[in-house]
C-alpha cells in the first residue's frame, strides 16, 4: 500500500472502530430502555451546544491532560503508572494545606507555591513507587495501586479530622471538606459565567515542555532509552534506576499538579470525590493521545466531552451517566482492536488483496525491488527489502502468531 | 500417527508471499528416503518459511506438497506430524520447569488418557527412542538443569516419539559448542540410516559433513542443487551469497610486541559465574595496541574481582558510563538486547553512548541535525542497509543491526575493544565486513579482545589465541601457529606440545 492508501485504509479502521463502539454502546442502552438516537445526540452534541457546554469540557480535559502527560512520561520510560488517583489526591491536599496554611502571602507568590506543593505532593507519592521499583524491584502495578487506597483512606482521614474545616463542627453537618481556599490562592477564571481557569495555560504549557523533555533532551533520550530496552541502556552507561525514579517522580508531579489546579481552580476546596476518576481516565487519555503530548491534548478533549455528556444523558435521556463508563470501555476495545489491524502487515495484506478482489481491481505487481527475501520469524527481516519498516517491524512480532489462520482465503479464492 | 512410511517427499512450485515480499518463489524440492538434503542460504533467504510451510505453520499461496506421490495438505503442525514429519527448531520448544518426560507428553496424544496422564508410558517410549537412536536422555530430570547440548538430544527425542520419520532441522548447531556439534553431526549420520532428514543451516563445513544432497536458496530461489560431495565449500559459499568469499587473515608475521606495554591489562581477577561455579581463576592478560587477542573456551558472566586496566586507568568495578568514558568498546554477546534499543531508530541507535557529549548536545538539548548527519556518515561508511536512519534498529537484519553496533562502537575511537561472537548468526557477507573492520581497527592501534566459539573466526583474526579451561589461561600460543586441532586440544584440558 502506498502512503495516501495507508492513510486512508487506518482512516476507515477509525471509523469502524468508532462505529463499533457506539454499535456495543446501543446494545447497552437498548438493555436499559434507553432511546438510543437521543442517547447519543446527547452525548455527542448537548455538550456543544453553548459556552458553558465547551468552557465544561475544557475545564474536565485539564486535569485530564495533565494526568495523561506524566502518564506518558512513565510509560516511555518504562513504568507503567497505575497511581495516578493516588497521586492526584496527594496533591490536592499537599497544595490546599499550603494554600490555607500561608494564605496571607501575595497571589504571585501563593498561586505559583500552592500549585508546585501539589506537584511535590503527588511526586513524593509517585516516587516512593518509583525507588520501590528501582531500589527492591517491586512491581509498579501493585506498588502504585496500593498506594492509591493508601492515599484514598489518608485523604478522607484529614478531610474528616485535621483539615476539616471548623465551621462544619460548630454547625453540625459535618461535611467532609475543608475550609474554602483564600482568595490569593485562586486560579483566575477566563470567562465570566463559567469555570473556566488559568489551569489551560498550564496545561497547554506543560504540554510542550513534556515533548520537549522527551524528544528534545538528553534526559528525555536516556529515559525513552531505559523504557524501550532497560538492558542496552544500562550497556551504554545510562544509569537506569536513576532515570526509572526520576520519571516516577514527574509523572506523580503531573498528577499532584492536576489535582492542585483542580483545587484551586474549580472547587477552591478539598472535597470528597474531588478526583472523580480522572486518575483512571487519565491512563485511557493516554493511551488513546498514543502517549504523545500532541495526541493526549485533542484525546483529553474527547474525553472531557464524554464525561460531560453522560452527565447530560442522566438529565436529558435518563441514561444512568454509569452507562457512559460502558461506552468508555467499549471504546478502549475498539480502539486497542482496531490498533491490531493498523499494525499488522499482513492483516493489512490480506485487506488489501480482499479489496482488489471484489472490486475486480488487479492487485499491482509488488515492485522489483522487493521481490526478495524472506521474513523468517527466527530471523529479523531486512527493511530494505519492503517499503514499511514499522510494517516489517511489526511482522516480526506477529509473524509467529498469524502463522495458523492467515491466508487460507486466497488459497480457497484460488481454487 | 503411525502409517506408511515416506519414501518420497516433493515440494512442487511452492510460492509464498508476504506484504511487500516475495519469500518463497516457485521452490522445487524433493528429498527421498534415508537420506540428508541440506538447505543453504544466507539469513532471510527463504529456508524457515519453506520449512514452515512444510510443517503446515504457514499456507503456501501456490505449490503443492506431494508424500509417496499423492498431494496432501497440511493445515497445521499437527496434519504434518500425522504423515511422519517432525521439525526441531532452532530455538527449543520446551517448558523448562518440566521434566523431559513431561515435555514429551505434551505433543503425545495417546498418553492423554480421559482423566490422567500417562506418565509411565511416555517414560518407556522415551527410553525405546533413545537406545534405538543412542540418544541418552534421562526422562525425570528438569529441563533446566540439562546443558545446551542435552536440551537438543530431548528436541530430537521428543520429536521421534511423536513418530517423526522425516526430520527437519532448523540451524540445530547455532546454539552448540563445536565438541557438541560433532557429537551431533555423527549422531545424526547414524540417524540417517533409518530416517530422512532435511538440515537446514549456513555453516558450510556441517554441510559438508552430514549431507548426501544440497540445495542452495537465495532470495527465495533454488539457485543450485548437486550432490555435496561434488562441490567444495568455498563454491557452496559462493554460491550462497552470489560472489567469492574469502575472509580476511590477520598478517602478524614479523610484528615484535615485547617491548609494548598493555594497552589493555587483566590482573589476577577472579570471576564467579552465575551458577556459582568458577568462570575465571586468576586469568592475567595483557594486550597491545593494535593486537588481536582470541579467547577461546569461556562463556558466562558474574560476580569478579581483580583488576583491570585501559592505559592505566583501573575499570574494574565502576560503573559502565566510567569504562565508556575511558576509551573502551564493547560489542555485547546479545546485539537484539544489550548492543541496541530496538524501537529507537538507528541514528538515535548510533549516539545512544555519547548523547550527553557536546558534539550531540548543548546543555542537555540534543542537536537532531548533527545527529542525523553522523548516521548519514556512518551509514554510508559502514554500509548500513536501511531505508533512512529514522527506521527502527530492531527492523533491520542481524546483519545491519552488528552494523549499527559497530559503527557507534567504533566511531568512538576506542582505546581498547571487547567484542564478544561479533559475528554470531550472521551470513558470509556480514561476517567478511565485520572481520574487515576489526582488522583495520588492530592497524590503526586498537586492542582488540576477541571472545569467539568459532574457533576459525579466532585463528583468522588473532596475533594470539588465550585458551581459557576450567577459568584458567591454559596456554596462550601465536595465532599463526593455532591450528584447529591443537586448539580444541588445549579447551579439551590437554597439554602436551
Amino acid at each position: 500500500m502506498n502512503k495516501s492508501g495507508k492513510l486512508a485504509y487506518n482512516a476507515s479502521v477509525v471509523i469502524v472502530a468508532i462505529a463499533a463502539a457506539m454499535g456495543i454502546g446501543a446494545i447497552v442502552f437498548a438493555m436499559v430502555g434507553a432511546d438510543i438516537v437521543k442517547a447519543y445526540t446527547v452525548i455527542l452534541t448537548e455538550p456543544l451546544k453553548d459556552m458553558i457546554g465547551i468552557t465544561e469540557i475544557i475545564v474536565r480535559a485539564v486535569p485530564l491532560s495533565l494526568i495523561a502527560l506524566g502518564i506518558a512520561i512513565a510509560f516511555r520510560s518504562g513504568i507503567l503508572n497505575i497511581g495516578a488517583e493516588g497521586q492526584m489526591l496527594m496533591g490536592i491536599l499537599a497544595s490546599s494545606a499550603t494554600a490555607i496554611a500561608f494564605a496571607s502571602l501575595p497571589k504571585p507568590i501563593l498561586v505559583p507555591l500552592s500549585i508546585l506543593a501539589g506537584a511535590a505532593g503527588g511526586a513524593i507519592w509517585g516516587g516512593i513507587a518509583g525507588v520501590l521499583k528501582a531500589k527492591l524491584g517491586v512491581n509498579e502495578i501493585l506498588s502504585t495501586v496500593m498506594l492509591n487506597y493508601i492515599a484514598a483512606q489518608f485523604y478522607t482521614f484529614l478531610l474528616r479530622g485535621p483539615m476539616m474545616d471548623p465551621e462544619e463542627l460548630v454547625t453540625g453537618s459535618g461535611t467532609p471538606q475543608t475550609v474554602r481556599m483564600p482568595r490569593n490562592a485562586w486560579l483566575d477564571r477566563l470567562l465570566p459565567g463559567t469555570r473556566l481557569h488559568a489551569g489551560v495555560y498550564i496545561a497547554i504549557g506543560l504540554a510542550i515542555v513534556v515533548f520537549f523533555l522527551l524528544w528534545r533532551t538528553t534526559a528525555g533520550f536516556r529515559m525513552r532509552a531505559a523504557g524501550a530496552e532497560a538492558k542496552a541502556a544500562r550497556y551504554s552507561g545510562v544509569k537506569v534506576q536513576r532515570y526509572l525514579i526520576i520519571a516516577m517522580l514527574l509523572s506523580g508531579a503531573f498528577a499532584g499538579m492536576a489535582g492542585a489546579v483542580e483545587v484551586l481552580g474549580v472547587h477552591r476546596r478539598a472535597i470528597e470525590g474531588i478526583s472523580g476518576g480522572y486518575g483512571f481516565t487519565g491512563i485511557v487519555v493516554a493511551l488513546f493521545g498514543g502517549l504523545h503530548p500532541a495526541g493526549i491534548i485533542p484525546a483529553s478533549m474527547f474525553f472531557g466531552l464524554l464525561l460531560l455528556g453522560a452527565d447530560m444523558t442522566q438529565r436529558l435521556a435518563s441514561v444512568p451517566a454509569n452507562m457512559v463508563l460502558v461506552l468508555q470501555g467499549a471504546i478502549i476495545l475498539a480502539i486497542v482492536s482496531a490498533r491490531q489491524f493498523m499494525n499488522n502487515p499482513y492483516v493489512q495484506d490480506k485487506v488489501a488483496r480482499a479489496f482488489s478482489r471484489w472490486f475486480g481491481k488487479p492487485e499491482p505487481p509488488a515492485p522489483p525491488g522487493s521481490i526478495q527475501a524472506c521474513p523468517d520469524p527466527s530471523d529479523t527481516p531486512d527493511p530494505c527489502l519492503a517499503d514499511d519498516p514499522d510494517a516489517l517491524a511489526a511482522a516480526k512480532d506477529t509473524a509467529s502468531k498469524d502463522t495458523a489462520t492467515e491466508d487460507t482465503t486466497p488459497e480457497e479464492a484460488s481454487r | 500417527m503411525g502409517h506408511e512410511p515416506i519414501r518420497s517427499l516433493e515440494l512442487r512450485g511452492i510460492t509464498k508471499r508476504f506484504p511487500g515480499i516475495l519469500a518463497c518463489d516457485h521452490i522445487d524440492l524433493s528429498v527421498g528416503e534415508h537420506s540428508v538434503r541440506a538447505l543453504v542460504g544466507e539469513n532471510g533467504a527463504g529456508k524457515t518459511t519453506l520449512m514452515n510451510i512444510l510443517m503446515g505453520l504457514y499456507h503456501p499461496d501456490e505449490g503443492h506438497i506431494l508424500i509417496n506421490g499423492s498431494e496432501v495438505h497440511f493445515r497445521s503442525p499437527n496434519d504434518a506430524f500425522d504423515h511422519g514429519i517432525g521439525m526441531v527448531h532452532q530455538h527449543f520448544m520446551l517448558v523448562q520447569n518440566m521434566t523431559v518426560a513431561e515435555n514429551v507428553a505434551l505433543g503425545m496424544q495417546s498418553a492423554h488418557k480421559l482423566f490422567r496422564l500417562d506418565l509411565a508410558s511416555v517414560k518407556k517410549r522415551i527410553l525405546e527412542i533413545s537406545e534405538r537412536h543412542e540418544l541418552p536422555v534421562n526422562p525425570d530430570a528438569m529441563v533446566w538443569q540439562l546443558s545446551v547440548g542435552e536440551q537438543q538430544r530431548v528436541e530430537l527425542v521428543k520429536t521421534l516419539c511423536l513418530g517423526a520419520r522425516f526430520l527437519i532441522l532448523d540451524e540445530p548447531t547455532s546454539a552448540l559448542t563445536p565438541q557438541e556439534t560433532d557429537e551431533l553431526i555423527l549422531l545424526l549420520q547414524k540417524m540417517s540410516r533409518e530416517l530422512s532428514i532435511v538440515f537446514i543451516s549456513h555453516k558450510l563445513n556441517e554441510v559438508k559433513a552430514l549431507s548426501d544432497t544440497v540445495s542452495i536458496l537465495r532470495r527465495g530461489r533454488i539457485v543450485f542443487e548437486g550432490r555435496t560431495e561434488n562441490h567444495s565449500s568455498s563454491d557452496l559459499a559462493a554460491l550462497m551469497t552470489g560472489h567469492e568469499v574469502e575472509l580476511p587473515r590477520v598478517d602478524s608475521t614479523g610484528i615484535d610486541r615485547s617491548g609494548d606495554r598493555g594497552l589493555l591489562s587483566i590482573r589476577e581477577l577472579n570471576v564467579l559465574g552465575d551458577r556459582g561455579n568458577i568462570a575465571l581463576d586468576g586469568v592475567s592478560l595483557d594486550l597491545a595496541p593494535g593486537e588481536i587477542v582470541g579467547l577461546a573456551g569461556v562463556s558466562g558472566n558474574g560476580q569478579r574481582s581483580g583488576s583491570i586496566q585501559i592505559d592505566g586507568v583501573e575499570i574494574a568495578g565502576s560503573s559502565a558510563a566510567r569504562i565508556i568514558g575511558v576509551g573502551m568498546g564493547y560489542i555485547p554477546e546479545d546485539r537484539n538486547t544489550e548492543g541496541i534499543v530496538p524501537s529507537f531508530s538507528v541514528r538515535e541507535n548510533l549516539v545512544l553512548k555519547d548523547v550527553g557529549e557536546k558534539q550531540w548536545s548543548t546543555a542537555g538539548f540534543l542537536k537532531l541535525k548533527a545527529i542525523a548527519a553522523n548516521a548519514t556518515g556512518l551509514r554510508e561508511r559502514f554500509d548500513i542497509r536501511c531505508p533512512s536512519t529514522d527506521t527502527a534498529a530492531g527492523s533491520l537484519s542481524g546483519g545491519n543491526i552488528q552494523k549499527v553496533i559497530l559503527a557507534r562502537e567504533l566511531a568512538r575511537g576506542p582505546k581498547a575493544l571487547v567484542a564478544v561472537y561479533p559475528t554470531r548468526g550472521l551470513d558470509m557477507g556480514a561476517i567478511e565486513f565485520i572481520h574487515k573492520q576489526l582488522l583495520e581497527r588492530r592497524k590503526e592501534g586498537v586492542a582488540i579482545l576477541l571472545i569467539s566459539e568459532e574457533l576459525e573466526e579466532i585463528m583468522n583474526l588473532s596475533d594470539r589465541v588465550a585458551v581459557i579451561y576450567k577459568g584458567k589461561i591454559l596456554k596462550v600460543v601465536p595465532g599463526k601457529d593455532a591450528t584447529k586441532r591443537s586448539l580444541g586440544l588445549l579447551m579439551a584440558g590437554v597439554v602436551d606440545e
